[in-house]
């Protein structure tokens, strides 16, 4: 295996809606700050992914359109998932190990304003038996989150705690859209959404994106003093019948988090993608964090750009340790309805 | 629901479902096909560069912008040079005339066409622009149209003029000598 790390990480300021810009200028500035940060330019970038979806965009090949900003000329090495950058990122990790490439510019990003979000989510769902239900994604999660309460496994004001303290730690974040100090009585107070979510236990909606640049051995060394090495990294899949699923598990994200060898080391670090507030709970429970801070960022909960969001969680712990904050930190995105898809990294810095 | 049509027969196969074979449904005629309507509403804004783009439109003026690199011009803009990656922040005024690169004779009718068949779809060279742009041709039979034809644009009456780009109905011959092809060969 190649040792490959993120070696820049960049993203938008991120906000409920961009009506300003389209999304090539959207993502472009944060693509060319995460070049500029380490010095490269297009004709150093070895493979290009990128993640986006078609049914945000509400236009069919809509990547294609966003590929300007990579300056695709001449003909460039590129792919794109129609999934989370995180996946993307994936992709990108493979193809350096193939031999491929030794550094690959990731991004992903996501306008949810033009669109209904919940409604567009809802196409997520099969098209035989649920899709034909319209079930928003908030019910959908509402449902998840009701059946971790109806277990005993968390409590609403758990789940408020849990919204306070990412909001609250937001503040830190100039990049996060959702911040401040928020009471959890005063939250407790509130009406819901979708029994048993409120208001404050959903992501927002976000516009926005971000970019990372991997890098492989010795180009990553000379790129940044202290690479955020990829010690491992999986993604698995959950049934996508939520009738079939115990929905207060993810075994997927604890699958992931073991086949990336996350109980390895000690954890400093951990994001976790969780949109809602009780994913968040069934998240530390498949993955062992012991002691780690988690979500320092404020999480999904705080900025949920779609696409970008688990590439974020990626783009956070690199940051911490590139700066040397942290020495190990665990990464998670996931995809789909209910933490249906995860995908769990471990990066650590030298020394 | 009414407005959607039949299936044609022969375009979906479903395989005939063995019923038999599962105790609880045995018996029970096989669901062969599901109509799911579906409908998603987006509200679209263009974003910076079109926005310009639009709006010069809407006085009559086709604006391109400049790569700040190579210095090629791209109409309609997207607010970033595809060559380099960089954004786009020079506009420049274009003419009104320009010259056909390759075309089509349309002869079949499709459902949302606007003109009556046959008809030429060309893509059109506008003057000072680098990359070509997608016009009708009228004016002229579509046996005669070819590559290095001179065209100018055929705008809607000044009371339409909107910020679209239906603002010019098509391009017409303008009469100008045919252009050198080796010009237009970087086009095609």
């Amino acid at each position: 295996m190649r040792d490959v790390a993120i070696v820049s990480f960049a993203q938008t300021v991120h906000s409920r809606r961009r009506q300003d810009v389209n999304e090539v200028e959207l993502i472009q500035p944060v693509i060319q700050e995460a070049k500029e940060r380490v010095g490269l330019d297009r004709h150093d970038i070895g493979f290009t992914c990128s993640g986006s979806s078609d049914y945000l965009a509400g236009q069919a090949f809509s990547f294609v359109m966003t590929l300007d900003a990579v300056g695709p000329w001449p003909p460039i090495s590129e792919s794109h998932v129609e999934m989370d950058g995180a996946w993307a990122l994936y992709e990108a990790w493979v193809k350096i190990q193939t031999g491929a490439a030794d550094t690959a510019l990731v991004y992903g990003y996501g306008k949810s304003s033009p669109g209904d979000l919940p409604r567009v989510l809802s196409r997520q769902l099969d098209p035989y038996y649920f899709g034909p239900l319209w079930l928003d994604s908030v019910s959908v999660a509402a449902l998840q989150a009701r059946a971790m309460i109806d277990s005993g496994k968390l409590t609403q004001r758990q789940m408020a705690e849990t919204a306070a303290r990412s909001r609250a730690a937001a503040k830190a974040n100039p990049f996060a859209q959702v911040k401040g100090d928020f009471d959890v009585e005063a939250i407790l107070a509130e009406d819901c959404l979708a029994d048993p979510l409120r208001r404050h236990d959903c992501p927002p909606v976000s516009d926005g994106g971000a970019a990372v640049v991997l890098a492989a051995d010795d180009t990553a060394r000379r790129l940044v003093e202290r690479p955020a090495w990829i010690r491992g990294i999986d993604h698995r899949v959950d049934s996508h019948n939520l009738g079939a699923r115990d929905l207060t598990r993810a075994p997927s994200a604890a699958l992931a988090a073991h086949e990336a060898g996350v109980s390895g080391g000690k954890v400093d670090v951990a994001e976790l993608h969780a949109p809602f507030t009780h994913q968040e709970a069934i998240l530390r429970a498949e993955i062992p964090l012991d002691g780690a801070e988690v979500n320092p960022s404020g999480g999904a909960l705080a900025a949920n750009p779609m696409m970008a969001a688990g590439l974020i969680r990626l783009g956070e712990v690199a940051r911490r340790i590139i700066d040397g904050s942290a020495d190990r930190g665990v990464a998670h995105a996931t995809a789909g309805h209910c933490l249906q898809q995860n995908l769990v990294a471990v990066l650590e810095g030298d020394g | 629901m009414s407005e959607i049509a039949e299936l044609p027969e022969g375009l979906w196969y479903q395989p005939d479902v063995d019923t038999s074979q599962i105790p609880a449904i045995a018996g029970v005629e096989a669901v062969r096909s599901i109509r799911v309507p579906a409908r998603v509403e987006y509200l679209y804004t263009p974003g910076r560069a079109p926005t310009r783009f639009l709006r010069a439109l809407a006085e009559k003026r086709i604006m391109g912008e400049r790569c700040p690199v190579t210095g090629k011009v791209y109409v309609p803009p997207r607010g970033v040079s595809p060559v380099v990656g960089l954004p786009t922040e020079e506009q420049v005024e274009l003419g009104h005339r320009g010259t056909v690169t390759t075309f089509c004779v349309v002869d079949i009718a499709f459902t949302g066409q606007v003109t009556e068949t046959p008809f030429v779809s060309a893509l059109v060279l506008i003057d000072g622009a680098d990359i070509t742009l997608h016009g009708l041709i009228q004016g002229i039979p579509p046996a005669d149209v070819r590559p290095g034809m001179r065209v100018e644009a055929v705008w809607v009456p000044d009371d339409e003029l909107s910020t679209s780009f239906e603002n010019i109905r098509w391009w017409r011959p303008s009469g100008e000598p045919d252009v050198d092809p080796d010009t237009i060969r970087e086009y095609l």
